[in-house]
């Protein structure tokens, strides 16, 4: 029966990446309407998500009538383990891409503001890497570089709080760009907890190929 | 508004249309009960077996799974003192019907069992056997015959150039395969397989499994089994039996995930039998 078990593995294995794949789709597209202002970018999101949604129902399922029906244990059982995480740390990626296209809309009915932002771009950008590599790792069973993603969830939050500050300068300086401010600090809030799924992910890929837990001591425990 | 009639009839066929197909079952039973003297050994049974998959009877020991196993065949017939009532389809023929042609049936429908029994003769003879006394080839055809089944359970590797040895100096699970390669040599369209690796190791019974994988591409077959964790990991349809009663019936997944009766959850985690 291992044959058939192997089959079933690889089944569930190709529909989390193709899940993940849609996620990173989402992502790219709210960066995209975000920074180049391409409305036409965020329709596409809604699509995306109605699919990943089913695939999250789905992979659970496949889950579960794993572990029912064929009893995995020792490195089966922790890969099934993180395909159950992984499954629910992308669909709240998902949701955080529809708050960000949401976010978006209402600032692309308004003028940009005048002060180049810096920090959200860089944002956008380490959260699709971090999610990408995650996900990378979890094919490979690349435990270097899913390590490379939590180290890299630190970044994030020092831009996240630089965003913050620096919108708060914006809105200190003119009332008048408060809305579009908030909608930025609300995004970059988005972009932060995309980051903390990625590392989620990548903390589970860990586990999933050396048995270790390494969630809770950042500081890489993984020897 | 007759507009919109029509809209929701269409939409209605296309609804049925979508729905899941389901085919004919392979074997059926009606109400079936069965007797050893007074003793009620089934209890009103109705159960679909579908075609093309492995059905798996699980239940504790006497609960009446073997004995409904023996049913589909009319094994159950050579027992003295047996009693059946209800109906039992194969495809659309009842087989407790008087005409039935009993050797006929078996050809369709063959039994594996718990412990492998090949003939006292040869490996070759073994295979040849069914289809040389059904008339079904002679000769080279025979030679013909008896490649593809031993083939077709993995055996003609070892075998082929031994294939006048005796079938019992095999070891458990090559006569087990053996057994599998005689029935279907016959050509059978069911294989009823009665605990077919309890006298196996781990490793041989997987083997079996995965045998029995593949031959459900051809075959509908139906396995009791005492180990639960085989029925999971093999069957795409199971039935758990009870003192005699189906208690539930339907596909594995639903059943080792979220059965329907406290019976079936009760049994199938441990909690009796």
């Amino acid at each position: 029966m291992r044959r058939h078990f192997e089959e079933v593995e690889e089944e569930l294995r190709n529909r989390l990446l193709h899940m993940g794949g849609l996620v990173e789709e989402m992502i790219h597209w709210a960066g995209q309407a975000l920074l180049e202002r391409k409305e036409e970018s965020l329709k596409k999101i809604a699509k995306n998500e109605e699919e990943v949604n089913q695939l999250h129902i789905e992979i659970d399922d496949r889950c579960l009538k794993l572990i029912a029906l064929h009893q995995p244990t020792s490195a089966d059982l922790r890969f099934i383990m993180a395909c159950v995480k992984i499954n629910s740390d992308l669909e709240r990626v998902a949701d955080q891409a529809v708050n960000i296209s949401e976010n978006t809309v209402v600032l692309l009915a308004q003028p940009q503001l005048k002060r180049k932002l810096l920090d959200i771009p860089r944002m956008v950008e380490l959260a699709g890497g971090m999610l990408k590599d995650s996900l990378d790792a979890f094919v490979r069973k690349d435990v270097a570089l899913a390590q490379a993603v939590v180290q890299r969830d630190e970044e994030e939050d020092q831009l996240k709080s630089e965003a913050f500050h620096e919108l708060m300068q914006i809105m200190q300086a003119d009332s008048s760009s408060i809305q579009r401010a908030l909608g930025l600090i609300l995004i970059a809030r988005n972009l932060e907890r995309i980051a903390d799924h990625a590392t989620n992910i990548a903390e589970d890929v860990i586990f999933m190929v050396l048995g270790k837990d390494i969630r809770h001591h950042a500081e890489n425990k993984v020897r | 508004m007759e507009e919109l009639l029509i809209m929701s009839q269409a939409a209605l066929a296309d609804s049925v249309l979508k729905k899941e197909e389901v085919p004919a079952p392979k074997i059926q039973t009606k109400d079936l009960a069965l007797y050893y003297g007074n003793f009620r050994a089934l209890k009103n049974v109705d159960i679909s077996i579908p075609p093309q998959k492995i059905t798996a009877l699980i239940g504790p020991s006497g609960c009446g799974k073997s004995t409904l196993l023996r049913v589909f065949n009319r094994m159950n017939d050579l027992i003295r003192g047996v009693r059946i009532s209800g109906q039992v389809f194969l495809d659309d023929q009842d087989i407790y019907h008087p005409d039935t042609d009993l050797i006929a049936l078996r050809k369709r429908a063959g039994m594996v069992f718990q412990r492998p029994n090949p003939f006292p003769i040869s490996v070759f003879k073994n295979v040849a056997y069914g289809p040389s006394i059904h008339g079904m080839a002679s000769g080279r055809e025979l030679e013909s015959i008896v490649e593809r089944h031993l083939r077709a359970t993995g055996l003609w590797d070892d075998l082929k150039d031994k294939l006048h040895i005796p079938a019992l100096s095999l070891s458990p699970e090559q006569q087990q395969r053996l057994c599998i390669s005689r029935l279907l040599a016959v050509e059978p369209e069911v294989l009823l397989m009665d605990e077919p690796c309890s006298a196996l190791d781990p490793i041989a019974t997987a083997r079996i499994e995965d045998l029995l994988f593949e031959l459900k591409k051809d075959y509908t077959i139906v396995i009791v089994t005492h180990n639960m964790q085989q029925a999971a990991r093999v069957s795409s349809s199971a039935g758990f039996m009870l003192l005699g009663e189906l208690v539930e019936f339907g596909k594995t997944g639903q059943l080792f995930t979220n059965p329907i009766d406290p019976r079936t959850h009760d049994y199938i985690t441990g909690r009796f039998g």
